[in-house]
């Protein structure tokens, strides 16, 4: 009975977390265009999605934008846990404590200084302002990642290779990238989620030039219920659920 | 371990990830607070001259009501994950470890999708309950109120609250539970005495990773709350964008910077007195 009731508690929780999507996934084959009542399964609002170009094309953007961004992210983002792992020097404390706050800060808080920054070193907004923003934000994520794989891998590894001669570049490349190549695989499509799914700071630092996906989804959403966007939402929430078993898969703790 | 030499390697990496923060995180941050200094002139440029008027006007009846209900709704959001993923993180732990991998992962789903998405479908969920609910009262609403922007931060921030949670139980040591009990105490005893101190870390992280972003998520306000009930995130955003009032916006960003200042303090504090947790550096 107390392990039922136990069961019932967590049961109850995975619901309230559940339902919202599933009833927005449901609704995106609802024949009806007021998405109220329920008349019928119809695939025709994915049709409708396919077909509209400037969705389209803000999806596209937004598509290179994270895979942009996140490559950068995981290339600095890799590149600074091994230094942090690998070396003493002066700073190391202030940086991993500025790492963490980065990780930390609201977003709100973030896109107002990117803006202010932006701003006064008059970058024009659009492609670039939002390439460095998202950049910032995901570093902290491929840092993680990869500072959880380091610490758990067999540390002889690398003074093997030092050992028999290897230099600083070949022990990256021949033993270190090799180890972590699963958390750098996964801070990267952790990195791509985060920019993807980005709204407040991106709302904040994009142009008009440039338009990207969840700013696009925003602007529909305020409008009000609507077939089509419970389509592109459900398509972009099986897009994050693929995403996160892959990456979880990749950083399972052996 | 640590080569002596200093390679171009490493020099590179270094200087790559410090300069990045720097111009990225550092300075504009600096800025901000710069400018929360600044005032608004003729035609709304910044003028350069030194005021902390901004700052009083937090306190200005007509803001400080956001200010307030916006750290309102985010302790009640808080104190609710809390309530509710306290017991259900402890739960988890206790299932071999091949089920804990599986319900983890139905946590981590929600908290890597996106917010805004998660928002719009219980937007679509109020709005079907609030549709059968008038069949019996005409005159319930549900969608714009309080209540709805409330059920929209809970469902969105309690993945953030379980999270750190988890792994703070995770490691809590079985055997000091084990030895509180041999040692007669009640099951009350046990938690307020052993559970509850060693998992303060957990809980002051979870509530630091929900109290901070509710004060900036505009869009849940925008999309289920109506007019009336904002947070601290719309005022930022009507200030900057809509009002073109820079240093305003920028103070009442520096006064979420100084609640983060202040929370992250108390976790440093409290991981140093009762232990970290694998959060330790998150």
């Amino acid at each position: 009975m107390k392990k039922f009731s136990k069961h019932l508690y967590l049961f109850v929780v995975f619901v309230f977390l559940y339902i919202p999507i599933f009833t927005l996934i449901l609704y995106s084959f609802n024949k009806s265009t007021y998405s109220v009542a329920w008349k019928g399964w119809t695939w025709s609002w994915y049709g409708k999605l396919f077909s509209n170009d400037s969705l389209l094309e803000t999806a596209i953007h937004s598509l290179v934008l994270a895979a942009t961004s996140s490559t950068v992210a995981t290339i600095i983002g890799t590149l600074a846990a091994i230094a942090i792992f690998r070396y003493r020097f002066f700073g190391k404390k202030l940086l991993s404590g500025l790492i963490y706050v980065v990780m930390m800060s609201p977003d709100i808080v973030m896109a107002i200084s990117f803006l202010v920054l932006f701003l006064i070193i008059q970058i024009k907004l659009g492609f670039w302002t939002l390439l460095f923003s998202h950049v910032t934000f995901c570093l902290p994520f491929v840092i993680i990642t990869i500072q959880a794989r380091l610490g758990q891998m067999n540390k002889n590894l690398i003074e093997a290779a030092e050992d028999l001669g290897a230099n600083e570049y070949q022990t990256l490349r021949y033993v270190l990238i090799p180890v972590l190549l699963p958390a750098i695989v996964a801070g990267w499509l952790l990195s791509f989620t985060l920019s993807m799914d980005d709204v407040i700071i991106s709302f904040f630092v994009t142009g008009p030039e440039f338009e990207i996906l969840p700013l696009k989804i925003y602007s529909l959403v305020r409008l009000g219920v609507k077939p089509e966007v419970n389509a592109l939402c459900t398509i972009m929430f099986i897009f994050t659920f693929i995403i996160v078993m892959v990456s979880q898969s990749l950083i399972k703790e052996k | 371990m640590t080569p002596s030499n200093t390679s171009w390697l490493k020099k590179a990496s270094i200087s790559t990830i410090s300069l990045w923060l720097i111009i990225f995180a550092l300075i504009p941050t600096l800025l901000v607070i710069a400018t929360s200094f600044l005032q608004v002139g003729e035609n709304n440029f910044v003028v350069f001259s030194f005021t902390i008027n901004n700052y009083q006007k937090i306190l200005d009846p007509l803001f400080f009501h956001v200010f307030f209900a916006s750290c309102y709704l985010a302790s009640i959001t808080t104190f609710t994950c809390l309530l509710v993923g306290y017991p259900f993180a402890y739960l988890l732990t206790q299932f071999s470890p091949k089920w804990r991998r599986i319900l983890l992962l139905l946590v981590i789903i929600p908290f890597w999708t996106s917010s805004l998405i998660r928002i719009y479908a219980i937007k679509i969920l109020l709005l079907q309950i609030e549709r059968a609910l008038r069949v019996f009262y005409p005159d319930v609403s549900i969608l714009y109120t309080e209540f709805a922007v409330l059920i929209g931060l809970i469902y969105t921030m309690l993945p953030f609250m379980i999270l750190p949670l988890f792994s703070t139980m995770e490691k809590l040591d079985r055997r000091l539970i084990e030895a509180a009990q041999d040692l007669g105490a009640t099951p009350l005893q046990t938690f307020t005495r052993v559970i509850l101190p060693l998992t303060i870390p957990g809980i002051i992280a979870g509530s630091m990773l929900v109290f901070l972003p509710v004060l900036g998520l505009f869009y849940v306000t925008d999309l289920l709350g109506g007019a009336k009930n904002i947070v601290i995130g719309n005022l930022i955003k009507n200030q900057f964008l809509v009002a073109r009032n820079w240093p305003f916006a920028s103070a009442a960003s520096v006064f979420v910077i100084i609640l983060m200042a202040m929370l992250i303090f108390v976790y440093v504090k409290s991981v140093n007195k009762f232990g970290g947790g694998r959060y330790e550096k998150i």
